[in-house]
């Protein structure tokens, strides 16, 4: 599922501090929205986001509904050794999706 | 003759004044619940506890004249050199006229390198938004912002 976009530097120096993008398709619903009848649309959002590189957490957001719709998120780390970044979205109504970029170390 | 005419008159100006101000009230009560400054200051008291809140060290990018409030780009940089004894732990957001106070709370270590994040935010009406930065020594750094937003966020309604 191409739910998830990121930018990841697919080679960088040691030590190097890189910026990475992501984007996740979501409509963030705020739960403060009515339908023409007056019904309140359900809270329907992206809670919390996490970074790992290789295991460890590098960075984490918590997000409210006045993130927009389809999260972007951008933040930096240092490029310590080779290996993966994940990247993890947790949401209302059981909503969880994964994602995950190499990158090489020199 | 004259003068019922111009009692009516006054009766009638007196009724269109209640009627247009009872109308307007449900209108008002229509609206979406919204933070006030009360709520804000609250919102960041949770973050910050008692501690004192200095002005300054945050960067607040965000543009002064918004035309859509769904998207609005936003960026916070912390002036800080991100070592190990010296780095920023965590940079909160938060409104002022949105139903809700916060935006978002983003974490970060000294192996960030730079204690900078971007996001895209809604903004439910023209209004402040404040950065806070928790730095590693335990004290908070904030700057905020105005934002004249032309078409607001949440206003729209489902078909």
């Amino acid at each position: 599922m191409a739910a998830a976009l990121i930018n990841v530097p697919k080679h960088a120096r040691r030590g190097e501090v890189i910026e990475i993008k992501t984007l996740m398709s979501h409509i963030m619903e705020t739960g403060y929205r009515h339908t023409a009848e007056g019904a309140v649309v359900p809270r329907d959002i992206i809670t919390s986001f996490v970074c790992r590189y290789n295991g460890a957490e590098v960075f984490r957001a918590e997000l409210f509904p006045a993130i927009a719709a389809n999260p972007f998120i951008s933040f930096f780390t240092t490029a310590t050794e080779s290996g993966k970044l994940e990247f993890e979205w947790i949401g209302d109504n059981g909503f969880s999706e994964t994602a995950s970029a190499s990158i090489a170390v020199e | 003759m004259r003068k019922p005419a111009e009692s009516n008159r006054r009766q009638f100006i007196r009724l269109a004044g209640s009627a247009a101000m009872l109308s307007a009230a449900p209108l008002t009560t229509m609206r979406p619940a919204e933070a006030t400054p009360a709520m804000l200051a609250a919102a960041i008291r949770t973050v910050t506890g008692a501690a004192v809140v200095h002005a300054g060290k945050v960067k607040l990018d965000v543009p002064p004249l918004v035309e859509n409030g769904n998207t609005v780009p936003l960026t916070v940089s912390v002036a800080s050199p991100m070592t190990r004894d010296d780095h920023v732990r965590s940079i909160h957001v938060f409104n002022e006229k949105n139903p809700q106070p916060n935006i978002g709370n983003f974490y970060l270590g000294p192996q960030a390198g730079r204690a900078q994040i971007s996001t895209r935010i809604r903004l439910a009406d023209s209004q402040k938004i404040v950065a806070i930065a928790h730095l590693s020594d335990g004290s908070f750094w904030s700057e905020s912002a105005d934002v004249v937003v032309t078409l607001a966020a949440c206003t729209e309604e489902l078909i």
